[in-house]
């Protein structure tokens, strides 16, 4: 019998998929032979120890490893069935369908209105003040920040709190329109209530956008996702509804590492 | 298995681990000691199985407030938090063995007044195999050993059938003796008493299946409905 939450879980409807994924940073092979389907209606969570290579393989999704020179990725990896490292792809273009929210909130040092505004302006997809302003309310209020900031649009996005800050990030990926999220220990920088904010928000966005999330928090991969990732030593060790990985991993690795007795 | 990383976990574990085994050891001893009560008519030895039983009691709520804590401060996963939930309702189980003990020594006095009376034979032997249910079951929990906890499960049925049979036969020997109807229905009570302990044991075999395996059995191939089943 399906527990609730396996009921409740859509089909499977892959957006991406990687297939033989490897990664080197010069000599040194971080990621090997990963394979894996990103879900679109389901938040999938990468755990796993420091240095497993979790960040590495997230940052092949949307080719942010192309900024390190001695990076070198192989394998297939698609969106929407397109190899992503296929010489046609246009990069810019990628990044803003495939949008990346880090560990550290990193807002420009520019107003709230024009932290929202830049990436649409710079796509071209609002010119008129007008069409921008109803940009700049949508990706507000759909990152939850809305309320808090309406009146106060021209003040510095980084005089916001560190977890209004995160928020603010959140909605200048969505200003762009992508259609997968990636989110890089987007939390640990916040303190509780912040982090709930952003979890709360997660659970909001969860269908509109594919969403993948790197956390070191185990509870939180448990609290906001429907499938989870275990990295461990550059491999991917076990990939699964979150609710199984959590209560009955397969892999003995999996169950040393969430049950706190890794290393 | 590998140590937690942070021993005062192991150390909570452990605790849990011997509270359950120690409410185990009770729980056997209380229907032992109360079917040899009623072997020998021992008015005093029903007595102090029911005097003990407070202490089962007691253990289990200690087994409550240490899952509770756990749960709270450690945030078990895997098969720790599998372990950890079914210490809590195997803990409720024995404690309700526990209260079936107790039930057949209060008994005792009752049936022992009646000298004329016969004890069933096949009474003893039903408490010894549900006693060793019980035994195992416990045991299974300790060596986390899903295989043994299958074998327990395995047995009910043996308990199932001596109850069924004691059953028809005392209904046949309170139509041919009237007046013994009173002492007959306590030892049929007893019996029931029992066969109600048999099935606890096995809910506590499949809650270790559980916890050793991530996975739930099968639903159990019901037997036939026992005899005194409503129709």
């Amino acid at each position: 019998m399906l527990t609730e939450e396996q009921q409740a879980l859509k089909p499977n409807n892959p957006k991406m998929t990687a297939r033989d994924v490897n990664v080197f940073y010069g000599a040194k092979q971080a990621i090997n032979k990963v394979s894996i389907d990103v879900d679109m209606d389901n938040v999938t969570a990468f755990i796993g120890p420091s240095g497993c290579g979790k960040s590495t393989f997230l940052r092949t999704l949307n080719r942010m490893n192309d900024t390190v020179a001695s990076a070198r990725v192989e394998g297939e990896i698609t969106l929407d069935g397109e190899n992503i490292y296929a010489p046609s792809m246009d990069v810019v273009q990628l990044r803003a369908r495939v949008g990346m929210v880090f560990q550290k909130p990193n807002p420009f040092p520019k107003s709230i209105y024009e932290n929202i505004a830049y990436g649409p302006r710079i796509h071209g997809l609002a010119s008129a003040k007008a069409d921008m302003d109803v940009i700049v309310e949508k990706s507000l209020r759909r990152a939850g920040l809305w309320e808090e900031v309406k009146d106060r649009l021209n003040e510095s996005g980084t005089a916001l709190s560190g977890g209004q800050q995160q928020r603010l990030c959140i909605g200048r990926a969505i200003a762009v329109e992508p259609e997968v999220i990636l989110m890089d220990e987007p939390c640990s920088a916040l303190d509780p209530i912040a982090t709930a904010k952003i979890e709360e928000l997660i659970h909001e966005l969860r269908g509109r956008y594919a969403i993948v999330i790197v956390t070191h928090n185990m509870q939180q991969a448990a609290r906001v996702s429907q499938r989870t990732a275990f990295f461990h030593l550059g491999t991917l060790v076990e990939y699964g509804v979150t609710s199984d990985i959590f209560t009955n991993p397969k892999a003995d690795r999996t169950r040393d590492y969430i049950t706190g007795r890794y290393g | 298995m590998v140590e937690h990383t942070v021993k005062a976990f192991d150390q909570d574990i452990d605790t849990l681990r011997g509270l359950i085994a120690e409410m185990g050891g009770r729980a056997e001893a209380s229907l032992d000691n109360a079917m040899m009560a009623l072997l020998r008519r021992d008015k005093n030895m029903a007595r102090q199985v029911v005097l003990d039983d407070p202490k089962i009691d007691a253990l289990e709520e200690q087994v409550e407030r240490l899952v509770v804590q756990t749960i709270a401060l450690r945030a078990p996963m895997a098969n720790d938090l599998r372990e950890v939930v079914a210490a809590l309702k195997i803990a409720g189980v024995v404690e309700r063995i526990g209260d079936y003990g107790k039930n057949i020594a209060k008994r005792v006095p009752l049936i022992v007044e009646n000298r004329k009376l016969e004890l069933m034979s096949l009474l003893p032997s039903m408490g010894q195999i549900a006693g060793e249910m019980v035994h195992d079951a416990l045991n299974a929990f300790a060596a986390r050993d899903a295989d043994l906890a299958i074998a327990v499960i395995e047995r009910d049925k043996v308990v199932d059938d001596f109850y069924n049979s004691i059953f028809r036969t005392l209904l046949t020997y309170m139509a041919e003796n009237p007046k013994m109807i009173s002492e007959s229905a306590h030892l049929l009570f007893v019996a029931k008493n029992i066969e109600r302990i048999g099935d606890h044991a096995t809910n506590v075999a499949e809650m270790v299946y559980y916890a050793a395996t991530g996975q739930y059995l099968p639903d159990r191939e019901r037997g036939e409905a026992p005899e005194d089943a409503g129709k």
